[in-house]
């Protein structure tokens, strides 16, 4: 049975990174190019894997179901990304940082992971700048920062609203000098479905050629898997259309543990849904909470036009129930909020969205200072609803946004499957449960960048994993698995569209495994979402074949994996009796509607193992906290 | 409060793939006006498919504007008649009810069809790879603040860097010229200080390998610039122009 080693080094935190990279093995220069490591995903995570194992002399493969290592969903990240540079001499450091971050996650992630996040906080910068990122300055030329998510310094490094893709452009440069060297070979429009274990340790994957249909082996010494997260299992929500979990999914079902599956984030401040049709939901940026006020009538079901409603008769809800926080509340307490007011029928029209009002705010400061702050926003929001934010409240409404839960890794960022690494949102990473803003940015580069070149090394001096062909039985073997499973799903031949089913599976996800939770509820959505696996293996229908381009097919098979993973979800959820970070049980709260943690018995990471569909054996890592004291989030 | 919906004739080209010969093929859909354009095909699509008929294929992700991933020439225009947004910003109230729209492909040689609105643009990559970047190994980097940079030239920079690589300039070309794109990349890393040493290099090999993949030339029609959702300015292929002839003076020219 694996175990789980989560390989802390020992010593003080503030040392354990510099001795573990001195206590490491390193792999000769000569013999580097001798091992073959392949990254998925050419996010932020996987470009900069992928770029610097190069730059080392590895010789890898990178593979992307995109067009492009470009189009990866970091690309659409607007806000920022954190530092503790302290270029603002605010009192940054990386011990803030670290505090920050352990905090925000409310107490559920791995100290000395995140005190190393911290650590190399500032180098991704540095890297960043150097490689032409077009960071925001100052007028004396040096960069601007701004503060983000509720921190209380300024340390968030930001490229006008798009953060995200200037950093990404930056990796993927870094990559493409490698491809321009041949040390990274790209491989575009391949999706991975499974990954090939040979005794034991990760050798290898097999991928679809999503424009030929081929099914395709590619061996390895070792693999990095950096897939991004799985909000789309709600259907909904603020990812990109095509992130998925397929990869960390097949995984698991090869043996690596899944950390802490329930821990997902809801962002407060999202277009609401305008009908059926909808496709996804659009994250408007938190910073536009620092002047709008939310608020919804106080009385239900009214229909009145916003602008009729009397100030009386108004609810500032989130000033009158947080005072010293108001409008800036966390995200998870804010989208808690929004839900229940509208659940009391005081929605926008009785419905699902809540009023972020900017009217104050320009009578204060005039229109144009408004305009100077949030202008690009308010374009984007008028292009997409019709309406002018200047002279009608804003609606939003809280939307699945990012997934704290992901594969266990231990401090090498190493699954419990030797030789299968896993970085970025991909990984049940270092936000614990519950992220603070502009900090997924840093922790994917901070993977990418500067922890998997050296725990890679570490794994290879170490095992010294033989090499595989891919005519080895084991590739045969899972090769066919991944034929049968793609013959299975178009030879159903049902009733019922893909889109279909994934919105029912989303309405299960939102209502019993969402924002409240509940012991009743998520009984059920476990037994909802069985009888619908069910259904769905009976009754879907997939036109056209796998022999050439066939998208429909691409979204059943994640969807067959959602089914897996949202009951999974909803068990961690379940089992996990007490309310924290992004993971609310109604039975746990204190009077006032606040969450209430309990560490004496839920300090732990939960990391399941998968043994059948349906049967999972939980796993826990307990969690020490040596450095940070464990305390009550008050936001009062 | 669902607003009334809008009737349309949709005329959209279907194709096997890039062997064989496409055609427009008419659909008649109803779609709320607050929908996207994308959300409209999504639909279709999903009607398409309870028909055990197959969907149109296109390609869209971040549905944000950003990921440069969508792409249809709507009406005749690449990312539909609004400037100034892609494909899936377009939302169905700027069309009237009764219209007729056409869907197709980006078209350029460089850029052929997979199937139905799906291209090739792995030409654009390409480019990049060419020397599209600054070399720069891991950890090798000083301290950031150790390179001010103008504000200006940071946000000069940054409206270069916004180019989301979409290729609809390549589509509206009737050279099928990617010099829009390419010179994006220049100025961006052009305006930095960071970007200076491979400067002229960079031009050289960029445009060398952008002729190679079949790329047209550029006669200044700036249909580009009109029809590119991030507004990047055809001066900037005026400076590539200008670094390039520059860079034969340079006792850096490389064998092109
Ligand atoms: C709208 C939005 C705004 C955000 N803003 C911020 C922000 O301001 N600051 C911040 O810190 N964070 C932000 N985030 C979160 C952050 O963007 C993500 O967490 C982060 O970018 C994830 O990076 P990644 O490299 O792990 O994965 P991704 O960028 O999702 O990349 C995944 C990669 O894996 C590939 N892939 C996946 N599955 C397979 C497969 N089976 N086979 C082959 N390839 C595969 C994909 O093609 C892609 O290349 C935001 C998120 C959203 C949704
Ligand atoms: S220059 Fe404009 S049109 Fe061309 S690829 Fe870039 S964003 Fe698209
Ligand atoms: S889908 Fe990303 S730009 Fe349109």
């Amino acid at each position: 049975m694996t175990k789980l080693e989560s390989k802390v080094p020992s010593g003080h935190i503030s040392e354990k990174w510099t001795n573990h990279k001195f206590n490491m093995k390193l792999v000769n220069p000569s013999n580097k190019r001798k091992y073959t490591i392949i990254v998925v995903g050419t996010g932020l995570a996987g470009a900069s894997a992928a770029a610097s194992l190069g730059e080392l002399g590895y010789n890898v493969l990178a593979f992307t179901f995109h067009d492009s290592a470009r189009r990866a969903h970091s690309i659409a990240a607007q806000g920022g990304i954190n530092a503790s540079k302290n270029y603002q001499n605010d009192g940054d450091s990386t011990f803030r940082l670290f505090y920050d971050t352990v905090k925000g996650g409310d107490f559920r992630a791995r100290e000395a992971n995140v005190y190393r996040l911290a650590e190399v906080s500032g180098n991704i910068i540095d890297q960043c700048v150097a490689q032409g990122v077009p960071f925001a300055r100052e007028y004396g030329g040096l960069l601007d920062n701004r503060s983000f998510g509720g921190a209380q310094v300024s340390r968030t490094f930001y490229a006008r609203g798009q953060t995200g893709q200037q950093l990404l452009l930056g990796a993927v440069s870094a990559l493409n000098r490698q491809i321009d060297k041949g040390t990274v070979k790209l491989f575009t429009r391949r999706e991975m479905l499974d990954v090939v274990i040979v005794d034991s340790q990760a050798k290898g994957i097999i991928v679809r050629n999503l424009v030929t249909g081929e099914i395709e082996k590619y061996s390895a010494h070792a693999v990095v898997l950096a897939t991004g997260g799985y909000s789309n299992v709600f259907f909904l929500s603020t990812n990109a259309m095509n992130c998925n979990a397929t990869a960390i999914w097949r995984a698991h079902k090869k043996g690596a543990f899944f950390g802490n599956p329930c821990f997902t984030q809801i962002h407060p401040t999202c277009l609401p849904l305008h009908g059926e049709s909808q496709s996804k939901l659009t994250l408007m940026s938190e910073s536009l909470r620092n002047d709008g006020r939310v608020w919804v009538s106080k009385k239900k079901n009214d229909t009145r036009h916003p602008n009729d409603i009397p100030e009386d008769e108004r609810d500032y809800y989130l000033e009158r129930k947080y005072p010293s926080f108001g409008n800036l509340a966390p995200r998870d307490i804010s989208s808690r909020a929004a839900k229940e007011v509208c659940d009391e029928g005081r929605g926008v029209n009785g419905g699902d969205a809540v009023y972020l009002d900017f009217s104050d705010a320009i009578k204060r400061l005039g229109k144009k200072v408004i305009e100077e702050r949030y202008g690009n926003l308010f374009e984007i929001y008028e292009t997409i609803t019709g309406e002018n934010p200047y002279e009608v409240p804003m609606k939003i409404y809280p939307a699945p946004h990012y997934t704290m839960g992901g594969l266990w890794v231990d401090y090498n960022l190493m699954s419990t499957v030797p030789g299968l690494f896993v970085i970025g949102e991909a990984n049940f990473s270092d936000h614990g449960a519950n992220r603070l803003g502009a900090s997924a940015l840093m922790q994917g580069l901070a993977d990418g960048y500067f922890v998997i070149p050296y725990t890679m090394g570490d794994y290879l001096a170490t095992y010294k994993p033989a090499a595989v062909k891919t005519d080895h039985p084991e590739f045969e073997k899972t090769a066919k698995e991944v034929k049968d499973l793609t013959n299975k799903l178009l030879s159903i031949k049902g009733k019922r569209t893909v889109d279909d089913l994934h919105k029912q599976l989303g309405r299960i996800m939102w209502n019993k495994v969402g924002m409240a939770r509940s012991e009743q509820g998520l009984k059920e959505a476990i037994q909802e979402i069985r009888q619908l696996r069910e259904e769905f293996w009976k009754n879907v229908n997939i036109p056209g074949s796998g022999e050439d381009v066939n998208q429909t097919l691409e979204r059943a098979g994640r969807l067959a994996d959602y089914f897996e993973l949202g009951e999974l979800m909803a068990i961690d959820a379940l089992h996990r009796n007490e309310s924290c970070g992004g993971h609310f049980r109604v039975e746990y709260q204190y009077e006032d509607g606040e969450a209430k943690r309990d560490d004496e018995n839920f300090s732990y990471v939960a990391a399941w193992e998968f043994k059948d569909v349906g049967n999972w054996e939980l796993h826990k890592e307990p969690l020490v906290f040596e450095y940070v004291k464990p305390s009550v989030r008050s936001y009062k | 409060m669902e607003a009334k919906k809008l009737n349309l004739k949709l005329k959209i080209w279907r194709q096997k793939n890039s062997n064989s010969v496409g055609s427009f093929v008419d659909y008649d859909v109803q779609v709320s006006p607050d929908a996207s354009f994308l959300e409209m095909l999504d639909e279709l699509n999903n009607r398409l498919e309870a028909k055990n008929e197959e969907p149109i294929v296109f390609e869209s992700d971040c549905r944000e504007g950003i990921c440069g991933t969508c792409g249809l020439v709507i009406n005749g225009h690449p990312h539909g008649p609004l400037p100034k947004i892609a494909t899936c910003q377009l939302h169905m109230r700027n069309f009237r009810d009764g219209e007729t729209i056409w869907v197709e492909p980006f078209r350029a040689k460089a850029f052929p069809v997979i199937k139905d609105l799906m291209v090739d643009r792995s030409g654009f990559d390409k480019i990049l790879q060419a020397g599209g970047y600054i070399s720069v190994n891991t950890g090798g980097a000083p301290d950031a603040n150790s390179i001010p940079v103008p504000k200006d030239a940071a946000s000069e920079a940054f409206d270069a860097a916004a180019c989301i690589g979409c290729g609809a300039c390549v589509a509206a070309c009737k050279n099928a010229s990617a010099m829009l794109f390419v010179s994006a990349k220049i100025s961006h890393l052009g305006f930095l200080p960071q970007g200076q040493p491979e400067r002229y290099i960079r031009v050289q090999r960029m445009i060398k390998v952008m002729d190679e993949l079949g790329f047209g030339s550029c006669t200044n029609t700036y249909a580009c610039e009109a029809e590119c959702p991030k507004g990047i300015s055809v001066t900037n292929i005026a400076r590539m122009n200008r670094d390039y002839v520059r860079a034969k003076f340079t006792s850096k020219v490389i064998e092109v």
